[in-house]
């Protein structure tokens, strides 16, 4: 099988991975975010009594309930694609990825999908207070079924509470709050949320504007608009906070990425950071001319990245070729120890295999060895391939998706400000500018989200364990039509879906909240 | 607690996690099987609309059940999961597929604006029925019958079967589990019915449904279960890990673990009660009762005999040696400790489960509700 050229099918895996993972998260924020401020909408109607509160929190419900399903539909198919195409790495890391995903469906599936049921249908079934308590209970499980979901994740970004087991061939689990606490997965977890209660804020405030526009709904509208913004703007400034914290981590754990993110080829002490910027093309950006135009802000990217704005950032370039001064291994050198870590292994197999126990035994030990972890099974994925290339991601679509990501991120916070601000003066029916721009900010909201995915996911290629496991390595041997076959059945099932979603979400808006009770 | 626990009693404690996981899947799948009813039941768009709403409460528990089987067996036996899923690749994407397209059918069925129309909905909710149980079961019937793979030292699958997977159907005795779980979830969606929904018209549909689709279930359970009793099976060398085909195997694992046996017998008792009962009385409603609790009995005990007893669970009929058993499958002792907490919380999961279901099944689905509920399907 290894002399069969895989990119192909690695190309197609990931493409229908990248399909499926995309597809889901246009889904998947709203969920995160609006579930809490139905929650919040409906506690104000309990505790008032006012019905009113009861219809707005319906209408919001309604359109929840259109784009649940269809998030629910993509899920199911990530989570069995680690096993239908990425096989190898299920065994590899099964051991500690696994776990995340049962408890996913144990802790959080199960509480989100009964308590939906009452939310939607409980209604006149069980007294208020328990309703209430329902729609608590269904933003809590979704997002608890985000945090395992994220823990699974930035494991994968940063394995820790782990280590190899070489008769198994595979990394087991040695500490299960490493894998919960790990401060990637803490900060990834909070950023997520954040970033969906930001596009569900969007999302309320966009259609509430439209209303006002078309000067009907009014009070819903108005009420709708004062939550989402107080919310949005809570949200908006966590996830700067979040954000800030992210780019901490990942210039510490994956250094590659953050050099990605920023276009960043040659490193330097005191490195500023671009604020926006076109890239020059690969032959160019090679030969040490990354930039075809760019504005920077001095040695800011030193400082968000390490706190410190005269520290040391790593390029492309020194992590390509090896900076000894700072320290840096080069990949050839990384390729060298990964081959030998490699190597040991498939010695302990065959020595096992042979019946030479003393030999199987020695080797065996070499992988308890705290140096060999060190210096080469840290390096066991760049034992995969000898192109130096495959180990740097795609850098503009890692640059332009954290930087598309990074602006609009800003504009949200003072979008959030100026409509707190004309809620708060009730100037708002007359912003008729701002309202008509507020149903635009909603696909910005998503590409936003999208965008900061990409960066994630694009930025660690080609990893799908940091260090440990390449694509290549991870991916299930099918034949590549076979992919392709799959993938084109799930985009076109997936298109069709969203295509009726929408269709079915923008009837649902324009025929607004006639008919939702507001009568008890 | 489970840290004293040995490493093959937490792989057995894990493996009856996953038995009771696979077995409330399948009872839950009156959801799938009620689907491929409706048009059978429903002759108006009120009768109609009156079945998608009763079980439209209901899709996501056997939604989620199966994502949480996908995640506890990947948890707990992570070798199946890829051995399997990346060997049986085409069985499991149409599995998929057919739990997709059902995802959005209630949701998006009457609503206005849905693109591809009512019809398109229901259809896939059918297919999702047909396809989804019959699958399901012969991916099951697997266990038992094995499939064509080995797995190399790094225990990486090379699958071997040519239609990587979809084979498995052409074995009649895959193929009998497999129309038995369908018709069984039809027998059990038709018990459903006659407890949710109060309007006469379908509650004798569904009482004559019941009986049309119990005797081919019957026939294809009976002759998978009788002839399983007389196949060989597969058994492996707790010791060395060796595995050796042996004669009447799953009929000596009944009977070497006699309380697996009564399990069995006992559900299938459940079952035909269940749906003798609600044949021969006037208006029985309980029978979903009787023959879920038997369905979960009879599958919980085939999934115990399958990997029980030194069984292999997932044999390999091309290379025996890489069959797979819950000793050689499993995640390390840590991580199935770490899982064996998670799992306490299951029993308070059951708890709200039964909770809120009762809570909502007070009071059966009537064409009063359709008028007065602004959440519809």
């Amino acid at each position: 099988m290894n002399t069969i050229d895989l990119t192909p099918l690695i190309d197609w895996s990931r493409a229908q991975f990248a399909l499926t993972a995309m597809y889901h998260w246009l889904f998947v924020p709203l969920t995160l975010g609006i579930t809490w401020i139905i929650a919040m909408m409906e506690t104000i109607y309990v505790k008032t009594g006012d019905p009113e509160w009861k219809k707005i929190t319906s209408f919001w419900m309604k359109l929840f309930g259109i784009n649940f399903a269809i998030g629910v539909a993509t899920g199911i198919i990530l989570e069995f694609e680690f096993g239908t195409n990425w096989s190898n790495y299920s065994w590899f890391v099964g051991d500690v990825f696994g776990a995340p995903l049962a408890i996913e469906g144990i802790m959080a599936f199960f509480l989100e999908s009964t308590f939906i049921a009452i939310m939607f249908f409980g209604w006149n079934k069980v007294s208020r207070k328990f309703h209430l308590l329902s729609s608590w209970l269904v933003a809590i499980g979704a997002n608890l079924s985000a945090l395992w979901i994220l823990v699974a994740n930035a494991w994968m970004q940063y394995p820790a509470g782990t280590a190899f087991n070489p008769e198994t061939a595979r990394n087991e689990m040695t500490s299960f709050w490493e894998v919960l606490f790990s401060p990637v997965a803490v900060n990834k977890f909070l950023h997520t949320i954040t970033s969906g209660m930001v596009l569900a804020a969007i999302f309320v405030i966009g259609i509430s504007a439209w209303y006002l526009l078309k000067n009907r709904e009014k009070r819903l509208a108005l009420r709708s608009i004062t939550i989402a913004s107080v919310f949005g703007l809570m949200a908006s400034l966590f996830l700067a906070v979040t954000g800030d914290g992210s780019a901490k981590q990942v210039a510490r754990v994956q250094p590659m990425k953050l050099a990605a993110m920023e276009g960043f080829y040659q490193g330097q002490e005191a490195a500023g950071l671009v604020a926006i910027g076109v890239l020059n093309n690969k032959e160019k950006r090679d030969a040490g001319d990354p930039f075809a135009f760019k504005i920077e802000i001095p040695k800011m990217l030193s400082l968000l990245s390490y706190g410190d704005p005269q520290h040391f950032v790593a390029g492309i370039n020194d992590l390509k070729n090896g900076n000894p001064g700072r320290g840096i291994l080069s990949i050839p050198e990384k390729i060298d120890r990964g081959k030998v870590a490699r190597q040991t292994l498939t010695d302990f197999k065959n020595a096992q295999s042979a019946g030479n126990l003393v030999k199987a035994d020695s080797l065996k030990s070499v992988f308890a060895d705290p140096d060999f972890i060190k210096n080469n099974f840290s390096n066991f994925g760049y034992g995969f391939s000898d192109d130096l290339e495959y180990y740097v991601p795609n850098v503009p679509i890692t640059f332009y998706s954290f930087h598309i990501m990074v602006m609009l991120g800003f504009a949200f916070i003072a979008y959030f400000s100026l409509f707190l601000f004309f809620s708060w003066r009730g100037q708002l029916p007359k912003r008729k500018f701002w309202l008509w721009i507020a149903p635009w900010m909603i696909p910005l909201a998503y590409i936003a989200s999208e965008a900061g995915w990409i960066v994630a996911e694009v930025g660690r290629q080609p990893w799908t364990i940091q260090d440990l496991l390449p694509t290549i390595a991870s991916v299930t041997k099918l034949d590549s039509g076979t992919v392709m076959v799959t993938f084109i059945l799930f985009a076109v099932t997936f298109t069709v879906l969203a295509i009726a979603e929408v269709k079915i979400m923008l009837k649902a808006i324009q025929h607004g909240p006639k008919n939702l009770g507001g009568t008890k | 607690m489970f840290e004293t626990l040995s490493l093959t009693v937490l792989q057995q404690y894990w493996w009856i996690i996953i038995s009771l996981l696979g077995s409330a899947l399948v009872f839950l799948m009156f959801v799938q099987g009620g689907q491929t009813l409706l048009g059978h039941l429903g002759k108006n768009e009120t009768e109609r609309s009156l079945l998608v709403n009763s079980l439209g409460r209901k899709w996501e528990f056997t939604f989620t059940t199966l994502v949480t089987f996908g995640g506890a067996f990947f948890a707990s036996f992570p070798l199946f999961y890829a051995t399997s899923f990346g060997g049986a690749y085409w069985v499991w994407i149409l599995i998929l597929f057919a739990f997709v397209i059902q995802a959005v059918s209630y949701e998006f069925r009457s609503k206005a604006g849905n693109f591809l129309g009512q019809k398109t909905y229901e259809t896939f909710l059918y297919i999702n029925g047909l396809l989804g149980t019959i699958l399901i079961g012969v991916a099951v019937g697997t266990f038992f019958t094995g499939s064509l793979f080995s797995l190399n030292e790094m225990n990486q699958v090379s699958w071997q079967g040519p239609a990587r997977g979809l084979e498995a159907a052409l074995n009649f005795q895959n193929l009998s589990l497999g129309l038995a779980v369908f018709f069984l979830s039809r027998v059990l969606g038709a018990l459903y019915f006659m407890n949710n929904i109060d309007e006469d018209t379908i509650f004798t549909r569904s009482k004559r449904h019941l009986l049309i689709n119990a005797i081919p279930f019957l026939v294809f359970f009976l002759f998978f279960l009788i002839r399983l009793m007389f196949i060989d099976g597969f058994t492996y060398n707790p010791e060395t890990g060796i595995v050796a085909p042996e004669k009447y195997k799953y009929l000596h694992n009944l009977l070497q673990m006699p309380l697996i046996l009564i399990m069995l017998l006992t559900g299938v008792a459940g079952v035909l009660y269940g749906i003798g009962s609600s044949l021969l009385k006037a208006k029985s409603t309980l029978g979903i009762w009787f023959a879920g609790s038997g369905t979960i009995l009879t599958v919980m005990s085939l999934f115990m005999i399958a990997g029980f007893n030194n069984t292999a669970f997932y044999p390999s009929t091309f290379d025996l040696q890489s069959s797979l058993t819950i000793q050689n499958a499993s995640s390390s002792k840590f991580t199935l400790t770490v899982m064996s907490y998670v799992s306490l919380l299951v029993p308070f999961v059951i708890a709200y489960i039964f909770y809120t279901w009762r809570a909502m099944n007070k009071k059966q689905i009537s064409r009063d509700e359709l008028t007065s509920e602004h959440h519809l399907y």
